[in-house]
């Protein structure tokens, strides 16, 4: 059992640094082993927004001379962005072992999806790097903890955007850490990110196909396999919606699904509808979550919500 | 040990609901639709319906809403509104009491489960999992609800005025759930006696391995579950449908005679005598 939510602005901004940690936190009996959040704020310009740590929260406790491997590795990322042409614009402060940057690079050197995906590849080859996520709008939290926890440590009250994912997990498949966690990157692909609440049973088995196309896996969590999916549809030309509408038939077991992209919020449900999620939507907001009473925790007054349907794929825009 | 009962001059054998009594050591039972009406728990309280309360739900967790309404039952209290309940979960369970209980807002999941007895006014909508095990009462919903709404349900009415998950009434072993609007799939998984109204469409897999019971549909079906057959509905059946859903102020699209009737083929009853291969015939 997981917890997971969502919400999207349309046509305007909003705190959603402190709406997602309320809805978060009203799910916190879903799953108290890690929490994650993708939030999307307003791109500034062609800047690059990118999240990665260097080191486990566990290492950081056990870990021999870490501090020291820390700063090396932290040392060696920030070596290869100026390598590939790129200037850390401004370093914000997450943790010891996780970092904020802005990116900005020179003209061109970062439009195509071949470099993009070149310049992630050869920054997660530093020993013990992970790129938690890469874009012009997304920024992506996890660790160990519950939602206030998280949220404070990073400093999310008060982000405005217009979107956001979320999730509260509870380990069923893989190991409790920060790797595990949701949200997922649909690496290499700008601002898309995939939270989940489920169990996928042909993980293996399409997981070593995705493989063979060149994909890339960094957990045993098969919720990862969403992300990696999905990323590998729209590689092949999809649309984000045909993406989901296919992984209705292509994923086997019992999920339902949040993905966000740079201005959009999409939610998929599995043929048996055996994991719950309840919609709030109107003019201006919508909200999606595990439980209801999530979506409770940011209108305190009387909403009109329903559950989505078996096989349902739903996307809204900004 | 209780003696299984020659029902064949029961009521619902009159309105052609239950056709035959199912075998086995499980099937046994030991109260009659009759009896249940008239039983009441030794711990019940005494309460009076035009003596009124209300509790503001919204900074209490759901344990303690319950057990206000368990205390203001016992000072005689026979009408509680419940007010700001938030969706929380859990709310309204337990209830062995005649009692008129309003919720003014939505509850959360688990709601209103395991009752026997009250009459529950929801003015917003239920999560997953409402009135799981009732025993008896109405639970009357305004809005929309949750999957396996109404699951194993053992009597009483439960009704839905709005649309509902999947798997609505999964395991129901009697009494009877109206929606007014539509269900998901799996509904009347597994049933075992009762009756479901479904006044709008039917996801897939309707009646999937039900063992008894009827299932009424007023919109589309979108598949029939394993062993679930059509059947026909006769003027008794008619009669009553009309009144049930007069009752709670609503009524079938084009006539209850033109709802769909589906009920168990019976095929899989017998699996205990069945070989494997027999089994795949029957199938």
């Amino acid at each position: 059992m997981c917890g997971i939510a969502g919400l999207i602005h349309r046509g305007t901004t909003g705190d959603v640094g402190s709406e997602m940690t309320s809805m978060l936190q009203a799910l916190k009996h879903r799953g108290p082993d890690s929490t994650g959040f993708a939030l999307y704020g307003v791109p500034r310009g062609s800047e690059l927004v990118m999240r990665f740590k260097v080191a486990e929260q566990e290492e950081m406790r056990h870990g021999f001379d870490i501090h020291q491997q820390v700063r090396e590795r932290k040392a060696e990322v920030d070596r290869r962005i100026e390598a590939r042409g790129g200037t850390i614009v401004k370093e914000e402060p997450a943790t010891d072992y996780a970092f904020h940057y802005r990116l900005q690079f020179t003209e061109g050197s970062m439009g195509q999806f071949e470099e993009f995906k070149r310049f992630a590849d050869y920054l997660e080859d530093v020993e013990g790097a992970e790129i938690l996520s890469m874009g012009t709008a997304l920024q992506l939290v996890k660790d160990l903890g519950d939602a206030g926890r998280v949220s404070e440590q990073y400093g999310l009250p008060g982000f405005k955007g217009t979107h956001a994912i979320g999730h509260t997990r509870m380990a069923t498949e893989s190991d409790v850490d920060i790797r595990s966690a949701h949200p997922y990157w649909a690496y290499p692909f700008n601002d898309v990110a995939v939270v989940h609440n489920g169990q996928l049973t042909n993980y293996w088995g399409s997981r070593r196909a995705l493989e063979r196309r060149g994909q890339r896996f960094m957990s045993n969590c098969d919720s990862e396999l969403i992300a990696v999916y999905l990323a590998d549809r729209i590689e092949q030309g999809d649309e984000l919606e045909d993406a989901m509408r296919r992984s209705i038939g292509d994923l086997d077991g019992v999920f339902t699904y949040l993905v966000a992209t740079g201005d959009h919020l999409g939610m998929a449900k599995d043929t048996m509808a055996a994991k719950p999620m309840v919609l709030y939507e109107s003019d201006d907001f919508v909200g999606v979550a595990s439980e209801e009473v999530a979506i409770r925790s940011i209108f305190k007054n009387e909403i009109d919500t329903w559950d989505p349907y078996e096989g349902e794929v739903m996307v809204w825009h900004n | 040990m209780a003696q299984l009962k020659d029902d064949s001059a029961h009521k619902s054998y009159e309105m052609g609901l239950h056709t035959e009594q199912l075998t086995g050591r499980s099937q046994q039972r030991f109260f009659s639709a009759e009896e249940s009406d008239n039983f009441t728990y030794p711990q019940a309280f005494v309460v009076d319906f035009d003596k009124t309360a209300e509790i503001d739900a919204a900074e209490l967790e759901g344990p303690a809403v319950n057990l206000r309404i368990r205390e203001l039952m016992g000072e005689g209290y026979g009408h509680i509104v419940v007010k700001n309940p938030l969706a929380k979960h859990s709310l309204g369970v337990g209830i062995l009491n005649r009692l008129k209980l309003d919720f003014e807002g939505s509850l959360g999941y688990f709601g209103c489960g395991l009752v026997d007895g009250p009459n529950i006014r929801i003015s917003g909508r239920v999560g997953w999992s409402c009135a799981e095990n009732m025993m008896a009462g109405t639970i009357v919903i305004e809005k929309n609800a949750g999957s396996t709404f109404g699951a194993a349900i053992r009597g009483g009415d439960l009704i839905c005025k709005g649309d509902v998950g999947s798997r609505t009434g999964i395991d129901q072993k009697g009494g009877t759930i109206i929606v007014g609007g539509r269900t998901g799939a799996f509904s009347g998984f597994m049933m075992q006696r009762g009756r479901m109204i479904i006044l709008g469409d039917a996801g897939i897999n309707l009646g999937d391995s039900m063992y008894d019971g009827t299932i009424y549909v007023g919109g589309k079906i979108a598949g029939l579950g394993v062993d679930a057959v059509p059947g026909e509905i006769n003027d008794v059946e008619a009669a009553w449908l009309e009144k049930k859903l007069a009752t709670f102020g609503l009524e079938a699209p084009s006539g209850v005679k033109n709802l769909q009737k589906i009920v168990s083929g019976k095929q899989l009853w017998n699996y205990d005598n069945l070989e494997p291969a027999e089994k795949k015939i029957v199938l």
